[in-house]
């Protein structure tokens, strides 16, 4: 178990350098991410993705409602005029599993992308981007999951 | 750290008075549901049941083209803000559901007791909501306009409403004591005054709705249920004559109300 | 066999605004049924998106993406006329892809 994760954590990061020294395809689509979708903690994901600690960011346009009427979807979108963006992850600080899903871009679209999210409870929501050159930048917003009506 | 950081956002909103919270509370939850407005998952249920309005189905082989939703046989847009309404065919007052019932059995012939029987989202009554998303969108934008030249149509208005404001079930409640007024909520849901007209747009005019809660498109049938549900009161028979009364009733309140059903709910 | 998707692409600028929602249940694997057995996780675990043939963008999902998720990105260089694909793949090695024509 132990063993198979190193190795998915260092071809998820072999991967990742190797995209951004451009030896790999633009499009050769990293192999599923086990480990990091099973990751309980920021720090736990940061590790399985294979990056560095991530910065806080200005540079990272992160919208997400400051309630969500139903934690079952929250709309959220994160861009960024920062040139070199390769990948954005979006984590859930207090969900059961931390990442909730990583998008890689390529040169032929934004580094823009709208997605929605499930949150089993109020929680720091981060957009976290990976630059080609190994970067790693964050935004987050607070989220407050409320429950209505009469009971669900 | 983040835990103590709501606790004492939580403490503040309290402290600041009733009526402030309220306040960013409901922007927070209009701006949640503008962020929601583009991509409603009610489409899904649209394509689906334009496809099975369309498709030749049960025991005998027809689609549902010929079936009329009150405007002519076949004749989909428009239909749904005139809905409830009387039907020469049938010689009653329907609504969607039970119209399309009707014509489920009549043309196709399905049985539409078993479809009535059958719990929403599964089965032919999955079918059903699916046909009542793509009718109730073929009128997006339209004003609802309820007929109520004929006798029977006015008696049920007469019903429904005695039905709005009927108390009774373990807690005493009518629809009246959530939404006879304006200002009124629960938790942190506003609820719509359905004894207004015109109406408000948000409650008798929003529904077939996709609930984000449960992931599903509720029609009005499964929306009635559900507050039912919530009352503590037995469920009303589906397609029931008093479920169709209450929807001539709120039907007349919102008069005038643009339709933006299938809409997105919690 | 899984609905289809339903992928609105709409031009601007020089390039194009896609936004595709997706039919899947995207269950979590954390809910019990009424027997108290807990419900098999099942969701979208990858994504991809191409234009006229060439992949754009893809994105690996995990169980916290919303039911029938709504998805909105930017395709750059791209006119009326060019054709969008949208494929996934779920946990249980369904897949789907679907098309649509840049308005």
């Amino acid at each position: 178990m132990q063993n198979r994760r190193e190795m998915l954590t260092r071809s998820a990061a072999v991967a990742a350098l190797l995209a951004g020294a451009g030896v790999l395809p633009a499009r050769a689509q990293a192999a599923y991410n086990k480990a990091a979708f099973e990751a309980k903690s920021i720090d736990d994901v940061v590790k399985a993705l294979g990056i560095a600690r991530p910065v806080e960011s200005k540079d990272i346009v992160f919208t997400a409602p400051d309630i969500a009427e139903n934690g079952a979807v929250v709309p959220i979108a994160a861009s960024t005029a920062l040139p070199g963006v390769k990948r954005i992850a979006f984590l859930v600080e207090k969900n059961p599993t931390t990442l909730a899903g990583v998008f890689d871009f390529s040169d032929a679209v934004e580094t823009s992308v709208k997605t929605r999210i499930k949150m089993g409870q109020s929680s720091n929501v981060l957009a976290v981007a990976i630059l080609g050159d190994g970067k790693v930048l964050y935004a987050q917003r607070d989220v407050k999951v409320t429950l209505g009506g009469c009971g669900g | 750290m983040t835990q103590a950081r709501s606790l004492i956002a939580a403490a503040c909103l309290a402290a600041a008075g009733a009526v402030q919270a309220q306040t960013s509370t409901a922007d927070g939850i209009a701006q949640y549901r503008a962020l929601l407005a583009d991509g409603n998952p009610a489409e899904l249920w649209e394509i689906k049941g334009e496809g099975l309005w369309k498709q030749r189905r049960g025991p005998r082989n027809a689609s549902l083209e010929a079936c009329d939703l009150g405007k002519g046989p076949g004749v989909v847009p428009g239909a749904f803000v005139e809905l409830p309404r009387f039907f020469a065919d049938t010689r009653r007052v329907q609504d969607l559901e039970s119209r399309l019932l009707s014509c489920m059995q009549a043309l196709q012939g399905f049985d539409a007791a078993a479809i009535a029987a059958t719990p929403f989202g599964r089965g032919e009554q999955a079918n059903l909501e699916a046909l009542v998303a793509y009718i109730a969108a073929a009128s997006r934008g339209l004003r609802f306009n309820l007929p109520q030249g004929h006798a029977e149509e006015r008696k049920m208005a007469e019903v429904g409403k005695r039905v709005f404001f009927f108390r009774a079930g373990p807690y005493d409640f009518a629809c009246a004591s959530c939404h006879d007024a304006a200002g009124k909520r629960i938790r942190l849901q506003e609820l719509p005054n359905l004894t207004l007209n015109p109406g408000d747009g948000v409650g008798f005019a929003a529904w077939p709705a996709y609930r984000v809660s449960s992931g599903e498109l509720w029609t009005m049938q499964r929306r009635l249920n559900d507050c039912y549900r919530q009352q503590r009161f037995p469920y009303p028979g589906y397609a029931s004559d008093a479920s169709i009364a209450l929807g001539v009733y709120m039907g007349v309140q919102a008069r005038g109300a643009v339709s933006s059903a299938p809409s997105i709910k919690r | 066999m899984s609905d289809p998707m339903r992928i609105r692409a709409q031009a601007q600028g020089g390039g194009a605004v896609v936004r595709v929602l997706m039919s899947h249940e995207m269950e979590t694997g954390q809910r019990k049924d009424a027997a108290g057995k807990t419900i098999p996780a099942w969701h979208i675990t990858e994504v991809s998106a191409a234009l006229n043939g060439k992949t754009v963008l893809t994105a690996q999902w995990g169980t916290a993406i919303a039911k029938n998720p709504f998805t909105e990105f930017v395709v750059k260089g791209a006119k009326a006329g060019d054709k969008i694909t949208v494929s996934w793949v779920d946990n249980r090695g369904d897949k789907r892809s679907d098309e649509a024509v840049i308005a």
